[in-house]
């Protein structure tokens, strides 16, 4: 490529553009290197902080102070995952996060397959009503929404406050509704861009409708679905305003809005709440190191079109 | 039907069925009327398909946003019966904007944090994503690095950050102590500063969002434009502000919408440090705390909602015509 020949774009470098030797632009590539690591060094800063203070012991660090070494422990996590009553909220993030993720992604996708293959009436307005829904910040819709989980009666089987307020359904149905737009979206640009010859030759072998993207768009679509499920988990289990809007009782709560409660319950012990804090953002971070590429690509599927 | 086997890859466009082959220059063949009639069975199936998910996000998102904008014109206290709403007018908003001491400081601290936002996390975002777009040793580990924090919640931050923050056992003041002998500072209970003290956190995570964003940006701009621009004799700084910048327009768009909306959305954080008060005021806390406080004055948290409604709606429109735009293409 003759991209690589060329004077790189560098703000940092001394004025040698004119040259074309790659020579000259060795101390430039030190700068930039070193700016990189001193950045990288200072964001990841905060993280590292807060897992090495998690297994360092409270008493240690009370009397020596932060700014010292010594005092290592494991005991920060045994007693976050016990006193926290850190299980029951992981459940609780468990029931809420898979069930929104599996149903956003099968309603986002029976949307984006009829918008993309049948309707081309309706296509871009309801496009726009899904994409702007997703959008909308949270607390303009706060009080009606209560009212109307309040008003709708759920078996006691389902929810113990037999009304869909205060119930995990009720916070799996607004984040399926929050995030189908969003996927709708992401989607149907997917759906688009498959030959129609595909659906075709399915309707010549007389698939239904629903056979047609069961088995023929379905599986086409699974990197698009492996990105935005990476996505939405993370955004659903990451969740803090929803959970604290519409459950009401404290056993209910997903862990990440539990975490204020972990707070007075560790008083100011900041090792205790930096462990629970570390052991909250796992499933996270396995996101981070392990699903990273799906993650990226789902961030940046809506925004790099166009 | 060979739908058993394994799918051909989308790409596999050269050996479709011969002669009923779709009209190419739309894509998309068929219009209503002129393709294979639909059974009952099918259309049904159809109805379903498009109209579950539309009436969840019509039934759950639209309507209460719509019930919002009504319910900003009535006295309520939330609890009573429909038939104890009072219409008032417009006397919620002429209240937000007089004699409710926190809403001005709201919106202030809101803009203050757009602004924050779009000058620093923004920016080097941006810088960011050009030093690391290209053939870079380790560029997929710095990369990594910086997009860290977006995938932890904000109100995981919050605490994350106290470890820093915090007065009496936060490193910063222990470091400043040990440094210059420096007074200890309450950084997120100081109402001067704890907005800037939140802002480097919240900033922190949006960085590497920016980043990414325009990471992907970069990769789709042509690189025969910057080669052009090269041949032309133009210098790094002018290839990127006269030939690549432009190209970015899209996803510029995109970023400042992201920005906007994140502006106007920012919530956990300040409600996980103190409940949106004593200097965290923003519009997102006052609704909240408007609404599900102890108070519960509907309307009048109605009308803060329907001002954060509107200024995002002015956005999401953009947004969402210049994406659909592209989506058309």
């Amino acid at each position: 490529m003759t991209a690589e020949t060329l004077p790189e774009t560098r703000r940092t470098g001394p004025p040698t553009r004119r040259s074309p030797a790659r020579r000259r632009l060795r101390p430039a590539r030190v700068l930039l290197h070193a700016f990189l690591v001193v950045t990288a060094l200072a964001w990841l800063f905060p993280v590292l902080w807060a897992v090495v203070n998690s297994f360092r012991d409270y008493d240690y660090t009370a009397v020596h102070g932060y700014l010292s070494l010594g005092g290592f422990t494991l005991d920060n996590y045994a007693n976050a995952w016990n006193q926290g009553e850190l299980p029951g909220y992981f459940l609780n993030s468990l029931v809420i996060t898979v069930p929104a993720v599996l149903l956003t992604l099968f309603l986002s996708s029976c949307a984006a397959f009829v918008l993309s293959a049948y309707s081309r009436r309706f296509n871009l307005v309801m496009l726009a009503v899904f994409l702007a829904a997703n959008l909308l910040p949270p607390q303009a819709l706060l009080v009606p929404l209560f009212r109307l989980y309040n008003a709708v009666p759920l078996p006691y089987w389902i929810s113990g406050s037999g009304s869909l307020y205060d119930s995990h359904l009720g916070v799996v149905l607004i984040h399926t509704a929050f995030q189908i737009g969003f996927c709708t979206f992401v989607l149907s640009n997917f759906m688009r861009a498959m030959p129609a010859s595909l659906l075709e030759a399915a309707r010549v072998d007389g698939a239904t409708v629903f056979q047609q993207y069961w088995k023929v768009v379905l599986p086409l679509c699974r990197p698009s679905l492996a990105a935005l499920a990476t996505l939405l988990v993370t955004w659903i289990y990451n969740d803090f305003f929803w959970a604290l809007a519409l459950l009401s009782s404290g056993d209910k709560l997903p862990i990440t809005t539990a975490l204020q409660n972990l707070q007075s319950a560790f008083f100011v012990d900041y090792n205790l709440l930096s462990a629970g804090s570390v052991i909250v953002a796992l499933p996270t971070l396995v996101v981070f190191f392990v699903l990273q590429r799906h993650f990226v690509a789902g961030l940046t599927l809506g925004a790099s079109k166009g | 039907m060979a739908s058993n086997g394994p799918p051909p890859p989308p790409a596999a466009r050269t050996d479709g069925p011969p002669p009923p082959a779709p009209a190419r220059r739309t894509g998309r063949a068929r219009r209503p009327g002129t393709g294979p009639r639909h059974g009952r069975a099918d259309r049904a199936a159809l109805a379903l398909m498009l109209g579950v998910p539309a009436l969840l996000v019509v039934g759950l998102v639209w309507l209460p946003a719509a019930a919002t904008v009504l319910l900003s014109f009535t006295r309520w206290d939330g609890i009573g019966g429909l038939d104890t709403i009072e219409w008032i007018g417009v006397q919620n908003y002429t209240d937000a904007f007089t004699i409710y001491p926190p809403f001005e400081p709201a919106l202030r601290n809101n803009l203050v944090w757009l602004v924050v936002l779009f000058t620093v996390p923004t920016l080097l975002g941006m810088f960011l994503a050009v030093l690391l777009d290209r053939e870079l040793r380790g560029g997929s580990v710095y990369q990594s690095i910086f997009y860290l924090p977006v995938v932890l919640s904000l109100a995981l931050i919050g605490f994350v950050w106290q470890l820093i923050y915090s007065r009496d056992q936060g490193l910063l003041n222990a470091f400043l102590a040990m440094v210059a002998d420096a007074p200890a500072v309450d950084w997120f209970g100081n109402p001067d500063i704890n907005l800037y003290a939140v802002l480097v956190a919240a900033g922190w995570r949006h960085t590497g969002y920016i980043m990414l964003l325009y990471l992907a940006g970069l990769k789709a701009v042509d690189p025969s434009l910057r080669e052009a621009a090269a041949i032309d004799g133009a210098g790094p700084v002018r290839t990127f502000t006269r030939v690549v910048f432009p190209a970015l327009l899209p996803i510029n768009l995109v970023v400042v919408v992201v920005t906007v909306i994140d502006a106007l959305r920012a919530f956990d954080i300040v409600w996980v440090i103190n409940r949106g008060r004593n200097g965290l005021e923003l519009i997102s806390a006052l609704v909240t705390s408007n609404v599900i406080g102890e108070a519960s004055r509907v309307g009048f948290g109605s009308a803060l909602a329907v001002v954060m409604l509107v200024i995002s709606l002015v956005f999401i429109v953009v947004y969402v015509s210049t994406m659909l735009r592209g989506a058309q293409r």
